[in-house]
């Protein structure tokens, strides 16, 4: 068991392709943790491995030596929406390579990133990566990425992850300019959770940061948070394969198997302890975190609805902040009611509900949540625009800062859409003489609603963009309710700016005028405040709906296309008096038809 | 003997025609003049073969086609004398087939009424439909009908023809009205699958559907105007002219089929004879009945049927026959629409609603219970 000061925790901060796992492979055949012949023939044992043990957990911490330290590769989530997962990854580790793409220079994610991991006291490595690329601009990366992280040039590493070229320096520079980690060896045992997975042979599995103490196998712990007590069924790290080990000792990145059945009763951010004599005070900086994007998830077709519930439990096994409830649409039948983290929380859960579990979805348009505070004095907080109180004292909104990086041709571009949402304006940075950093202050809402689109087509896709979220703010907010036949349909009821009720509403009621057939008679389409109109279409009446001769051999023909008919009306949702194909719901409600 | 409980209502289809009209889907048969008096002489021995379901007398026969006046003329003079004299006996015809001798031959016969292809008075539209008749063709074998003594003559027409007008619509009604029939059938184009017509027109009529959404209103209000019964959602007739053969089927009464693909409705059986000439005229030869294919109506089909038939009709259908087929919900909601409305213990169709009727019964009927499609 090494000494603390023989140890260093790190992560890796990087955008998307800009080469954050080539560098851990070189890293890994560096050390010689794993030679490149190894590599497959590793490769080949962990599949083994899991098919005999069942173990499917990808490792979220990797152990390699360089010159006799012991150093801890701590992976994290790559985006915004995890902030919170981000940041306790970050704080098992004391420092972090800040990696940049020379060509590409900073985005804005990796600016976020970047923040945390400064924020929660880590050294930061900066790195400029794939210098070999013949549209490499390092010098200006280097210059960017100096005045970021507060530091000299010439302190920025240069390397090619690809060719191996400077990764001996950054693995140097780890020992070097990270600090070893602080604890107390001889405290009651402390551990943070920092990522959690679910294995369905094992149970939950923990990846922690011992911080005081040390841990073995088959001691009785408990999670300080949630108050759940369970088994060390086994300890051990990653290197890259599995690595039983008896004891993870304070300063020590590893995983525990618990055996627990249900993440949410060990989530990340929680510390662990000794179930007796363990610590008093837990690490700090516990949160639970609350979504702040609701959807409604809803089987295609109907009878999948038991495979939708099996496989949001199975997730949430695996993802302790996917929040759902059920919910009954009008339109759409039995769903759930689902939270996320933000739109890439949600895109990720989708993809993975369709891909794992083989299910056929139906994501409603998404929409945030709204803090109400309602006419007899109650506080509540309204994930549906259907639930949505119509008399209302005051609404809250949820507001990001946005980080908007951008060539500075197009920062007009970016105010103006960002005006059009309701944006307000903070701060302007110009990162380079070419690049500049916007920060506004938008309503989640506004982003949540076609902004990605909008910013990539009118920046050319030369924009990159993330938030934080602030907090809550009142808004001028009203739900808009839309009127079949005089019927409100709550499953198409959406929580609009006033300012923008009438063109949402107009767009809304035309596009339902289209994908309605006609009836047997007129049916207004309204969206409505309240009691006032504020757009109205009609879907006029059919004028003739008759089989046109029917004799004695015709009789059998016709009779089966009425009840044909019959049937289809089956199938329609019948609101109030008019009859709706799902098709036309899903017209406005699908995420999918919303962008089209 | 007079048998009252047997089936009053005999349809003989005669196949053969000049010239196969592109949207036409019915049993049909081109030319083969040889084979005509062999199909009557089969025609002759079904009847044989089936007459004991008849009640004596029958009340109406019908001589559908094809073109029956396209027939060899001794062949359906043989026909027309064998077949049981009725009330109402109506022969189809194409107007170009009409000659001063044929009209005095259908009259000879017992014929009583005719009903006119005309399908339409101008020559574009005519030439669309493939129709070999020219507009004066038509009111020629009007007049000549007339001549020969016919005081009951329907014509055909019909609305919606790719590149019809209202304007060319009310021409034809006006042309028609000059003619003054005693009835008429007025039904909208069907292009249906598969048709030659619907491969070369199917585009052109989408394009033109919501242009011709309104031409049967039209069609209702000329005719109405003009003092017509629109007794059934495709017919019209002068006091006391209705079609009392086709009233049977929508009165949900037996009747009788004789011929290829002719179909009969017999106390809750339906059969259809096989289409195939050969067939046909072989299994008669052997003194057996042609190849058929039957359907049961259980009591919950027959019931539905009567509703749908019935509504059909501007006189109400009785509740009482009619009361199991129906979705009590959905009747409250059309009647609040004002589609339909109970009148004494009858149930009819609004004039409003007689536009959607087909819609409207769909609504009307109870939940269908699944079962095996054949």
């Amino acid at each position: 068991m090494p000494e603390l000061d023989r140890i260093r925790n790190f992560s890796i901060v990087a955008h998307i392709d800009h080469g954050k796992s080539t560098l851990a492979d070189r890293i890994l055949e560096l050390t010689e943790t794993l030679s490149e012949r190894e590599m497959r023939e590793q490769v080949l044992d962990t599949m083994e491995l899991e098919r005999e043990r069942g173990i499917t957990i990808k490792a979220q911490a990797v152990r390699v030596t360089w010159k006799g330290y012991e150093l801890n590769l701590i992976d994290t989530p790559g985006h915004v929406d995890f902030t919170y997962e981000v940041s306790r990854a970050l704080q098992a580790c004391e420092g972090a390579l800040l990696l940049v793409d020379a060509a590409q220079g900073i985005q804005a994610q990796t600016l976020a990133n970047a923040y945390l991991a400064i924020e929660n006291g880590l050294e930061i490595i900066p790195v400029v990566n794939k210098i070999d690329l013949p549209q490499a601009d390092p010098d200006a990366t280097s210059g960017e990425l100096a005045d970021l992280v507060g530091e000299t040039p010439e302190r920025v590493l240069r390397i090619s992850a690809k060719t191996g070229e400077g990764v001996e320096a950054v693995l140097d520079a780890l020992v070097e300019r990270i600090p070893p980690p602080q604890g107390d060896p001889a405290g009651p045992p402390r551990a943070l959770v920092f990522d959690s997975a679910y294995d369905q042979y094992r149970g939950v599995v923990a990846f922690v940061r011992a911080v005081d103490g040390s841990f073995s196998t088959r001691q009785e712990l408990k999670a300080m948070a949630a108050g759940t007590r369970f088994e060390a069924e086994e300890l051990g790290f990653f290197s890259p394969d599995r690595r039983p080990t008896p004891t993870l000792a304070a300063g020590e990145v590893g995983y525990v198997i618990t055996g627990l059945k249900d993440v949410s009763r060990l989530r990340v951010g929680d510390t662990i302890t000794s179930a007796r004599g363990g610590a008093a005070k837990p690490l700090p900086g516990y949160k639970d975190v609350k979504p702040t994007v609701f959807a409604g998830l809803y089987p295609t077709d109907s009878d999948d609805y038991p495979e939708l519930r099996d496989a949001l439990e199975k997730l949430k096994l695996n993802d302790a902040s996917l929040f759902y409830e059920p919910e009954t649409s009008q339109a759409l039948g039995f769903g759930f009611r689902c939270g996320f983290l933000g739109l890439l929380h949600m895109e990720i859960v989708r993809e993975r509900l369709e891909r794992e579990f083989d299910l056929d979805l139906l994501v409603t348009a998404p929409n945030v949540a709204y803090r109400v505070l309602t006419k007899a004095g109650q506080e509540v907080e309204v994930h549906s625009p259907a639930d949505m109180p119509r008399e209302l004292d005051r609404v809250d909104e949820p507001y990001i800062r946005a980080a908007t990086i951008v060539p500075k041709d197009y920062v007009g571009t970016v105010m103006e859409l960002n005006n059009e949402r309701r944006g307000r304006f903070h701060h302007m940075e110009y990162l380079s003489e070419e690049r500049v950093m916007l920060a506004y202050d938008l309503p989640l809402a506004e982003v949540v609603y076609d902004y990605y689109d909008q910013l990539k087509s009118r920046t050319k896709g030369y924009a990159s963009f993330d938030y934080d979220v602030l907090g809550f703010e009142e808004g001028d907010l009203v739900r808009l309710d839309v009127l079949l036949a005089g019927e409100s349909v709550d499953a198409l009821s959406l929580v609009v700016h006033r300012s923008n009720a009438h063109s949402r509403g107009k767009a809304l009621v035309e596009r339902l005028r289209d994908e309605i057939p006609r009836q047997l008679f007129d049916v207004p389409v309204q969206a409505a405040i309240g009691s006032r109109v504020v757009a109205r279409e009609t879907i006029r009446a059919k004028r003739k709906d008759v089989l046109a001769k029917c004799y004695g051999g015709d009789v059998t023909r016709k009779r089966k296309l009425l009840e044909r008919q019959k049937k289809g009306k089956k199938r329609m949702k019948q609101v109030g008096q008019v009859e709706v194909p799902q098709e036309a719901f899903l017209a406005v409600l699908n995420l999918d038809g919303d962008k089209r | 003997m007079i048998s009252v409980d047997g089936v009053r209502h005999l349809y003989v289809h005669l196949p053969f025609c000049a010239h196969r009209c592109g949207y036409c889907d019915f049993v049909t048969l081109v030319g083969r003049h040889e084979a005509h008096a062999g199909y009557a002489d089969a025609l002759l021995r079904e009847l044989e073969l089936e007459c004991g379901a008849l009640a004596t007398p029958v009340e109406t026969v019908f001589v559908g086609g094809g073109t029956p006046t396209f027939t060899e003329p001794g062949a359906l003079a043989r026909l027309l004398a064998a077949l049981p004299a009725a009330d109402e006996v109506t022969v189809e015809a194409n107007p170009e087939t009409v000659t001063p001798g044929l009209s005095e031959l259908l009259h000879d016969s017992g014929v009583t009424r005719i009903s006119l292809g005309a399908q339409s008075f101008q020559p574009h539209l005519l030439s669309v439909l493939e129709r070999r008749a020219g507009p004066d063709d038509v009111r020629r074998a009007f007049y000549l009908l007339r001549d020969a003594g016919f005081d009951n003559i329907s014509l055909d027409l019909i609305y919606g023809i790719p590149g019809q007008s209202t304007a060319d619509l009310e021409r034809d009604l006006r042309e028609a009205l000059v003619l003054e029939p005693e009835h008429l059938s007025c039904y909208e184009l069907e292009a249906k699958p598969g048709t030659r017509f619907t491969h070369a027109w199917g585009e052109e009529l989408a394009r033109q559907a919501e242009a011709m959404e309104g031409y049967f209103e039209v069609v209702v209000e000329q005719l109405v105007g003009a003092g017509y019964r629109w007794y059934e959602t495709a017919n019209f007739c002068r006091a006391g002219c209705q079609a009392r053969h086709n009233l049977g089927y929508w009165l949900g009464r037996d009747y009788l089929g004789l011929g290829i693909g002719a179909v009969s409705t017999v106390r809750g059986l339906r059969w259809r004879n096989s289409p195939r000439l050969a067939a046909y005229v072989f299994a008669l030869a052997e003194g057996r009945r042609p190849p058929r294919e039957f359907e049961e109506l259980d009591g919950a089909t027959r019931t539905r049927e009567r509703l749908m038939l019935g509504l059909r009709l501007d006189e109400p259908v009785p509740l009482g026959e009619v009361a199991s087929a129906l979705d009590e919900e959905a009747l409250v909601r059309m009647e609040g629409l004002g589609l339909v409305e109970r009148r004494g213990d009858g149930l009819a169709l609004t004039p409003q609603g007689r536009f959607v009727g087909g819609g409207v019964t769909a609504e009307l009927f109870t939940e269908i219970p699944a079962k095996k499609y054949n």
